[in-house]
């Protein structure tokens, strides 16, 4: 049987903020099996981010285990982290991140120059990709030139052109009203159900939570499997 | 991530800053312009302090008389009377000697009718005039055989000439000098001053005999001139005659010289080493200016890597590595002094083209100084960049991702 996507044992992980010692997280397990569409929830300060940043391989732990498809993230180097978050992960985040006063082809290119390929074939996927989130008249668009949906949009053509198979979402409809939200997590329900994505899904609003297949609840930095 | 596509996102990056990167720019292309021009000024002067040595004469030496010492007193140079023609004409035999023209010196009072004019009276002999590569304006120059024979002729610099006979024409006319009557033969071409500020041309000419005898009752001769047949070659000879004058004198060994010798293509020398120290002390105060627009660099690359460390954190929540973000703002800074390195290269040689037609400086540029500059720019863009872009790599990609 195959390793499962996520497997995180016993994680902590403290930081100083302001002088003050602060746990966000005291010692979480967790597991996420291949194609699972997971939404963990918490207030704001709860820990989720941080411990979206460390699924995402953006920060490490202090101590406990993570292994990804089987592999001890834990002892790798910055390169070989980097190499994860470049095939292996996508990110979406609430406040878009796209690269200013760069085109969306450019940005949803961006992780594909770091992965090495060929200006030709860098610029046929990431037009793929956003045509697929139905931004194809719109590719040489500035990031300022589009609005929020828009944005988010683009956000996630670029987490998906390089192919990866865990995409994490940071609020990802934090920032849009209603109707794009709605238009947000259909694309991701979509991602999960066709393309077999792995998907975890973090906010605070149960609206969202609840496209999701199991949902998980951050609490003083554990992790509970009821509200 | 290929070279192409770093190098696009360091143009790219740049461009999006056009006026910011011109500035810092600015400050490379005034440094590599002000090196090759100042070097070129130096360069210049250099060339033409060479040139007007080589036309002053290098191949030539003087050999004076030289100090000698009585009970302990030490007179001055020119004070022993053991230099001769015979020592004149034994150096002329020497290889590498080209012309020998022995001299000694008197003061004169010449008269003309009612003129008289307080000058100096040289004995020389016919290739006096031939080392010293002056030639005649009229009349001609006495034979050896006057010299031989003490013949009561002479020659006269413009300067006399003009003293004492104006506008006419003084060839075939007696003058007095002292109370000696001697015909004029030929008056010499105007020379000049010396570089020390004597008028070459306040001089009477006649036999060196004539001056030993008739004038001064002495059988010595104060110096011996003479050309080499070249810069080496002048070397070689001063070697030789010190050798030669020193067996001929019977100096014994602990003996100090009787004579001294002047080398003109040691002064040469000297003179060129003053250039060069010159054109690189201009050098190297224009590579401070070069050295402080290496500091632009740096002070805009620190404020652009702060600017842009949320840009740096999304690259890397994209994937970039460590090394990934240490090129590309390496290559921002590679990218500033390469370009400013080029155009400061055309600024500079555009700037010593200007020089050498609007003044009078002379001006050489040298492609050592023009490839040392633009190395240099390079050098300064790596140093200068290294530092931000270190920075920036060192980010922990959480930190970037929440800068504000």
């Amino acid at each position: 049987m195959a390793a499962p996507h996520i497997e995180i044992r016993d994680l902590r992980k403290a930081y100083a903020l302001d002088g003050v010692e602060i746990e966000a997280l005291r010692g979480i397990d967790l597991t996420v099996e291949a194609g699972e569409l997971v939404a963990i929830m918490g207030p704001s300060g709860s820990g989720k981010s941080t411990l979206m940043h460390i699924l995402g391989c953006l920060d490490v732990a202090d101590s406990g285990s993570y292994r990804l498809r089987g592999e001890d993230v834990t002892r790798m180097s910055g390169d070989a982290l980097a190499r994860l978050r470049n095939r292996e992960i996508g990110f979406v985040f609430q406040s878009f991140n796209l690269l200013p006063r760069t085109s969306a082809l450019e940005n949803v290119e961006t992780s594909l120059i770091y992965a090495g390929v060929g200006k030709n074939e860098r610029h046929e996927r990431a037009r793929e990709a956003l045509e697929r989130m139905g931004l194809g008249e719109r590719l040489q668009h500035l990031p300022n030139q589009l609005s929020g949906g828009q944005q988010q949009r683009v956000a996630i053509a670029r987490a998906l052109v390089s192919r990866p198979s865990l995409l994490l979402a940071d609020e990802p409809t934090g920032n849009v009203d209603t109707v794009t939200s709605a238009e947000i997590l259909s694309v991701l329900e979509t991602l999960n159900r066709d393309d077999g994505l792995t998907i975890i899904l973090i906010t605070h609003e149960p609206d969202v939570a609840r496209h999701a297949v199991r949902t998980l609840y951050v609490r003083d930095g554990r992790l509970e499997a009821h509200p | 991530m290929s070279w192409t596509a770093a190098m696009a996102l360091a143009l790219r990056a740049l461009w999006r800053n056009k006026t910011r990167a011109m500035l810092t720019a600015l400050g490379v292309i005034i440094g590599v312009a002000s090196v090759i021009a100042m070097v070129a000024i130096g360069a210049g002067a250099q060339q033409r302090i060479a040139q007007q040595l080589e036309s002053m004469g290098t191949n030539s030496l003087v050999v004076r008389s030289g100090s000698v010492t009585h009970g302990g007193v030490r007179t001055g140079a020119g004070t022993t009377t053991n230099l001769t023609l015979a020592d004149a004409a034994a150096i002329a035999g020497l290889p590498d000697v080209v012309a020998v023209a022995p001299s000694v010196q008197a003061p004169a009072q010449v008269r003309y009718r009612g003129a008289n004019w307080g000058t100096a009276i040289q004995g020389v002999t016919p290739e006096y005039f031939r080392v010293r590569s002056w030639p005649l304006a009229g009349g001609e120059i006495f034979t050896p055989a006057q010299v031989a024979g003490s013949g009561q002729v002479c020659l006269l610099g413009q300067t006399v000439a003009r003293e004492l006979f104006g506008l006419l024409d003084p060839i075939g006319e007696n003058v007095l000098i002292g109370s000696l009557p001697c015909r004029i033969v030929g008056v010499l071409t105007e020379k000049g001053a010396t570089a020390w500020g004597s008028d070459q041309d306040d001089s009477i000419f006649a036999p060196i005999t004539t001056v030993q005898r008739k004038l001064r009752g002495i059988n010595y001769i104060e110096r011996i001139e003479l050309t080499t047949t070249g810069r080496e070659a002048s070397f070689r000879s001063s070697k030789d005659i010190t050798k030669l004058l020193r067996q001929r004198h019977q100096l014994r060994e602990e003996a100090d010289d009787d004579f001294r010798i002047y080398n003109r293509a040691e002064l040469a020398q000297t003179s060129e080493e003053s250039a060069r120290v010159f054109t690189w002390l201009l050098g190297s105060i224009a590579s401070v200016s070069l050295l402080v627009g290496g500091i632009g660099i740096m002070n805009i690359m620190l404020v652009s890597v702060t600017e842009r460390t949320r840009e740096i954190g999304i690259r890397m929540a994209l994937g970039a590595r460590p090394r990934d973000i240490l090129w590309q703002f390496l290559l921002e800074a590679r990218v500033l002094s390469g370009v400013g390195g080029l155009l400061g290269m055309l600024v500079g040689l555009g700037g010593a083209m200007a020089v050498a037609r609007f003044s009078q400086l002379p001006v050489e540029v040298t492609p050592a100084s023009v490839l040392i500059a633009f190395l240099f720019a390079g050098l300064v863009g790596v140093f200068f960049g290294l530092h931000p872009a270190r920075k920036a790599s060192r980010l922990s990609p959480i930190d970037a991702l929440r800068y504000e």
